[in-house]
């Protein structure tokens, strides 16, 4: 019964998804090839230890190398990393005082206005995103809007370039980061404001001294979570940036699907992979940390 | 709790009024008559007349519905085993890896996932389509189920099911007549998450999906790629008006289901 219980999800993972990463980094190492699959060397174990030999003798680095060579690789990963900072930055920015005035709110109100913050997040992500498109386009309603009201006499440029990738990063992002927050905030003892307060503090000292130290790891696992899957971005980038916007998920998708260049493609994803180690295993320590100072 | 400060009111205003106005542009200019999209031209339906003619888009909505079905079916029931496993089981062999394995898939950026299963399913000469698609999907939502059921079962006192099993029921049956009805809620929203996050899902599909099987998603990219549509908008507000009436059905349900446990507990004390 335990066999069974562990055995059937655990090679359910193993099959769909530690085999398809070794697959992956098998493909970096091997080199582009005009046949069905397009790549070389496949194993053939027909042919014994000779097979698996030479096999393994014609894996080499030379994607790698490709990728250090060409600029488009080091200047994709670098802007991935800006447009994901500067957004999460954003992001908090615009999720902080949110999440602030749903904790302060009266707690009759707090389920439904969690529920207005919850509702988007489960509504397609695809739509949310098309939806800025008309919005930001030269003739859109944002446009016509600023024309309309005289603060523009010119229609500004938004949509296809990064200030719409950061539109859209924080639009679609903001529920990941006010939930995480509002949750440290909630818990608040307010007391400890009073107390604040009845010892001379004004109410910005005591907002500065004690209310953002205390929303610090709400802050920080908001923050992870809404870089982490920035940094590898697809459909934000490719509907609302513009041609000069590079980041890493479309520089993939676009090898893989548009050039074809299997190896150069999961090259491009294990290095992906390589810089998210370190943001992941931050936010699982700052995890723990919680759940530690929780208990 | 102190009263709102202007800032605080202002906050919330400006904050939910960024959150709703985009979907609600969508949903009013959805009626529009005039083909273009930003220009208000009259009331009309007629594009959910149109949506309604065109067979792709029905087919590939049906496809959706199948593999968001299956998936998620699948993956609730692997999802749950997995977190029982995790949180019930103490300590077993290959334990670090297993654990690693439910966490990974959550914070992989999808066109990894994507990419790995396609070149998994092509090493094994493996036809993409609808099954290919159900796979992929059902991997990274079993992930989301499980932690899901985790946090549930993680909260609840183990010893209830001790007890069951001091009492003579088997170990199946302890987890049938016990644990299950306890963690209930937490495996249906476990399923209605991994429903969701398959017919939102465009990457992966697009990755796992042969030339034959087209999801709603996919369909819609490819369409939305070329400019906004009148008819996409339509399609976009009957998406958001079952997404909306599902989750408040949900969460009125189990806001009822709370308020009738807290009336028993308040009895039977």
């Amino acid at each position: 019964m335990k066999r069974l219980l562990i055995g059937v999800p655990f090679v359910w993972l193993f099959v769909l998804f530690l085999v398809p990463f070794g697959i992956v980094l098998k493909i970096s190492l091997s080199d582009i090839d005009l046949a069905i699959p397009p790549y070389t060397p496949t194993l053939e174990v027909s042919d014994g230890w000779a097979g698996v030999a030479a096999f393994f003798s014609a894996l080499d680095l030379e994607n790698y190398i490709f990728l250090t060579s060409d600029d488009l690789y080091w200047k994709a990963y670098l802007s991935s990393l800006q447009i994901a900072s500067i957004s999460t930055f954003l992001t908090l920015l615009v999720g902080f005082p949110i999440a602030y005035a749903m904790a302060r709110a009266a707690e009759e109100w707090r389920p439904a206005l969690l529920m207005l913050v919850i509702l988007p997040f489960w509504t397609s992500f695809l739509i949310r995103v098309y939806a800025w498109i008309g919005i930001l386009s030269t003739e859109g309603f944002l446009n016509q809007f600023l024309l309309w009201t005289g603060v523009i006499s010119e229609p500004l440029t938004i949509l296809n370039t990064n200030t719409a990738v950061y539109i859209g990063i924080v639009y679609t992002y903001l529920p990941f980061m006010i939930l995480p927050i509002y949750a440290t905030l909630e818990k608040m003892d307010a007391s400890l404001l009073e107390a604040a307060e009845d010892l001379g503090c004004s109410r910005m000292q005591a907002f500065w001294l004690i209310t953002l130290p205390l929303a610090r790891p709400g802050v920080v696992a908001g923050c992870f979570l809404v870089f982490i899957p920035t940094l590898g971005e697809f459909v934000i980038p490719s509907l609302l940036g513009g041609s000069d916007t590079l980041m890493i998920g479309k520089v993939l998708w676009e090898e893989f699907f548009n050039n074809r260049d299997w190896p150069v493609a999961s090259a491009v994803a294990i290095i992906l992979l390589l810089i998210l180690i370190i943001p992941i295993i931050l936010f699982q320590r700052n995890q723990q940390i919680n759940k530690e100072a929780q208990q | 709790m102190k009263r709102l400060s202007a800032f605080n009111v202002v906050s919330l205003t400006l904050g939910f009024a960024f959150l709703y106005i985009p979907m609600l542009i969508l949903v009013i200019y959805s009626f529009n008559e005039s083909k273009l999209v930003t220009v208000w031209a009259g009331f009309s339906t007629k594009w959910y007349g149109e949506l309604l003619q065109n067979d792709a888009m029905i087919d590939a909505a049906w496809v959706t519905m199948q593999v968001a079905f299956f998936s998620s079916t699948l993956a609730t029931v692997l999802g749950t085993m997995a977190a029982y496993v995790l949180v019930r089981r103490g300590r077993f062999y290959g334990r670090t890896v297993f654990s690693g394995m439910i966490y990974a898939p959550l914070v992989m950026p999808e066109v990894i996932t994507g990419l790995s299963l396609l070149l998994l399913f092509i090493a094994i000469g493996m036809d993409r389509g609808v099954l290919t698609i159900v796979l992929a999907h059902t991997t990274f939502s079993m992930c989301y189920v499980s932690v899901v059921v985790s946090s549930r079962l993680i909260s609840f006192d183990d010893s209830l099911e001790e007890a069951a099993l001091d009492l003579g029921a088997s170990q199946f049956e302890a987890f049938r007549l016990v644990t299950l009805p306890i963690i209930a809620p937490a495996v249906i929203s476990g399923w209605l998450l991994a429903f969701t996050l398959s017919l939102d899902d465009l990457v992966i599909a697009s990755f796992a999906a042969g030339p034959s099987s087209t999801t709603l998603p996919i369909k819609i990219f490819s369409s939305v790629r070329l400019g906004v549509s009148p008819e996409i908008n339509a399609l976009s507000t009957i998406i958001i008006a079952i997404v909306t009436v599902g989750v408040l059905t949900a969460s009125i349900v189990s806001k009822r289901q709370i308020t009738r446990r807290l009336q028993e507990e308040a009895q039977a004390g």
